[in-house]
């Protein structure tokens, strides 16, 4: 249904580049992300349509490679210039690797700026963190020790080794693991955001650590991925796992109990700012410098630190008492 | 591999009474029919976006397949030959990795192209020692040297990265020779001209064809096999460090992930430009076509936004319809003449 979807789409972009552009007054926004078919990025997606609404005179392109790699998005960021778009707002899969092609977008003319997961500073105008690394780092381990009042062995289930955001947040989040006594941080495996290797990774920590009370799964592959595999080796009720996830993907494992609570940021949010930024860099009703003030409509507005980057707002916990309400919108 | 092929009955052996002309063979060869598949999705491109004729956005495009291409001409004649290296994404990452070392350690920009191509060809070495010393079949080989070479690179570099790459090192993959032509290009139109002479215009090309076709036959008379083979795999490891020098230099980064699933995307150009996977046929003007109907595709649907996996989806249907139309066509005209 998603292939016919996309063949669909495919048709239905063919048919409106045939037609000319009907619209040429129409500021061109690229979201770029990670890669396509991924809920959370369609969920920022939507966003970033519900922002161009809002905007009246933008138009989205939602686009991104098959596989989560630096050289896909290249080819991306490559047909994004030819079009001469206004802005690319990425969520980057490296970032050192993209710098080069950004940089070449923003000598042409084009807004960039990088959100969810950042470019180096040479290489975009600002970064949009959905929430501050610090409060993330904090809120995965609390988010495990909360239901460990005895303390007890917590593993960490990430991406792939290279994923800039995940190895900043289980950073941050060993700097305030003392903060919570009894808790001990046992292990940390690479699922490279595939099901099946995340899936895999998980029955390995099961089999490695007989002690294990949480697996801590800062990704919305993984988090679904060990949920599944602490089920099906049935320790649903011993085994906690937690981390940040998709209300819709984790609804079920939320009932089974598998995961006692997860946290995430709105990516609806993240989306719809990230479009707002780069409209108000686009048309120069802002400038991206330290210390600057950048409006995002209904989110309020980004306040850049010396290094050009801003926090959203902070992540929001989901449990049995919240999901129910959450899990149709993304 | 071609004495299988007799067996299923696959390929006929005939002879013919009258050799064809070179404009009858032109006229009914692989390369002609990608020719126009070429022609057809440059023109299709034109017209489905304002934006594809333009020099330097054409120019861009270039760099979805300088890079594979500069590997898939050596893959060609290790095919041809009757082998294969699924190793060659992972000796990028490995030559790559060790580029990224040579600069923490100081090395400017010509050491780093010795190291990058010295990588290489120790990988094509490594490969070629256990293939043609061993008498091991390369695809198992190599795809043990596949998770082998880019595991180094995760051992070496974790969740790390190498960057600080110097600027005269940049040229590589982001400098231009003339205009909007790009050094990439120019090195892929020189190693095309290159292989093309070896493969099809020296005796070693004829060794290649000869093995491909029947490697017992070609060591019986008195060719050197596995001396050929090894030769073929050291150039494949070769181009694999040239490939990695360009696509470093482009990125400005290292990272173990470089290249992830480029073996596939080579292969399938090879295969694509008329190489038979069983071996003895295939040439390199039918490559550099694939090259180019590969990145004008993966450019023409960037430019319409079509999302990658519908790209993935067109280039396996055109794979398939390109080898089966041949062989349709052959059937039919076979039950024609009775």
């Amino acid at each position: 249904m998603k292939l016919f979807k996309s063949l669909l789409t495919a048709t239905a972009v063919a048919a409106v580049c045939l037609a000319g552009p009907a619209q040429a007054e129409d500021k061109r926004i690229a979201l770029v992300v990670k890669a396509l078919g991924i809920g959370f990025f369609e969920a920022a997606a939507k966003g970033a349509e519900e922002a161009a609404k809002e905007l009246g005179d933008v138009e989205i392109i939602y686009t991104g490679p098959t596989d989560t790699t630096a050289e896909g998005q290249i080819e991306v960021i490559n047909a994004l210039i030819a079009q001469k778009v206004d802005a690319i707002a990425i969520s980057a899969n490296d970032q050192d690797a993209l710098v080069p092609a950004l940089k070449k977008a923003m000598d042409r003319g084009i807004t960039v700026i990088s959100w969810d997961s950042g470019v180096a500073p040479e290489g975009r105008q600002l970064h949009l963190n959905p929430s501050s690394n610090e409060l993330i780092g904090n809120m995965i381990i609390k988010l495990a020790a909360d239901h460990l009042p005895d303390g007890g062995d917590v593993a960490v289930l990430s991406a792939s080794a290279t994923a800039t955001n995940q190895n900043i947040w289980i950073e941050e989040m060993n700097k305030v693991k003392d903060n919570y006594p009894g808790i001990n941080v046992v292990a940390t495996v690479y699922g490279d955001d595939l099901a099946d290797k995340s899936y895999r990774e998980a029955q390995g920590l099961m089999q490695t650590y007989p002690d294990l009370k949480a697996i801590i799964a800062p990704t919305s592959v993984g988090i679904v991925a060990a949920a599944q595999a602490v089920s099906d080796a049935e320790k649903a009720g011993q085994i906690n796992v937690t981390g940040l996830g998709l209300p819709s993907e984790m609804a079920g494992h939320i009932d089974s109990g598998a995961s006692k609570s997860f946290a995430i940021w709105n990516p609806i949010d993240l989306g719809y700012s990230a479009t707002m930024l780069a409209y108000n860099l686009a048309t120069d009703k802002a400038e991206a410098k330290p210390g600057g003030e950048i409006p995002m409509g209904r989110m309020g507005s980004l306040t850049l630190n010396d290094k050009n980057e801003g926090a959203m707002a902070d992540p929001f916990t989901y449990d049995s008492s919240n999901i129910n309400d959450f899990k149709d919108i993304f | 591999m071609s004495v299988t092929a007799n067996e299923t009955g696959s390929i006929e052996r005939q002879i013919p009474d009258r050799l064809k002309s070179p404009a009858q063979r032109f006229l009914a060869s692989w390369e002609l029919l990608l020719l126009g598949v070429a022609v057809a999705v440059f023109t299709l491109n034109s017209f489905a976006s304002p934006y594809f004729l333009d020099a330097w956005n054409l120019s861009d495009a270039t760099y979805n397949f300088t890079e594979k291409a500069m590997i898939a001409f050596a893959m060609a004649l290790l095919i041809i030959s009757g082998e294969i290296d699924l190793s060659v994404a992972s000796i990028i990452a490995l030559a790559s990795t060790a580029m990224g070392f040579a600069v923490q350690m100081g090395a400017d920009t010509s050491v780093l192209i010795l190291v990058g191509v010295g990588v290489g060809l120790l990988c094509g070495a490594f490969n070629g020692v256990l293939v043609t010393g061993l008498g091991l079949p390369s695809i198992v080989v190599t795809i043990g040297t596949m998770s082998l070479f880019r595991g180094i690179s995760y051992i070496v570099l974790g969740d790390k990265a190498y960057t600080g790459y110097p600027s005269s090192f940049a040229f590589f993959g982001q400098g231009y020779v003339w205009w909007a032509v790009s050094f990439e290009f120019v090195l892929f139109v020189l190693f095309a001209i290159f292989f093309a002479i070896v493969l099809h215009r020296t005796s070693f090309g004829r060794l290649v064809y000869a093995i491909g076709n029947n490697p017992v036959g070609a060591l019986f008379s008195g060719i050197q096999v596995a001396r050929v083979k090894f030769v073929l795999f050291l150039l494949t490891g070769a181009m694999s460090g040239v490939a990695a020098i360009c696509l470093t230099s482009r990125l400005g980064a290292t990272r173990p992930s470089i290249a992830f699933g480029w073996e596939l995307e080579v292969v399938t150009m090879v295969v694509l430009g008329g190489v038979s996977i069983l071996g003895g046929a295939g040439s390199i003007p039918g490559v550099v076509i694939a090259a180019f109907v590969m990145g004008m595709v993966t450019f023409g649907f960037g430019l319409l936004n079509v999302p990658g996996i519908v790209m993935s989806i067109f280039i396996g249907l055109l794979l398939i319809a390109v080898i089966a139309l041949p062989r349709i066509a052959r059937q039919v005209l076979a039950r024609r003449r009775g």
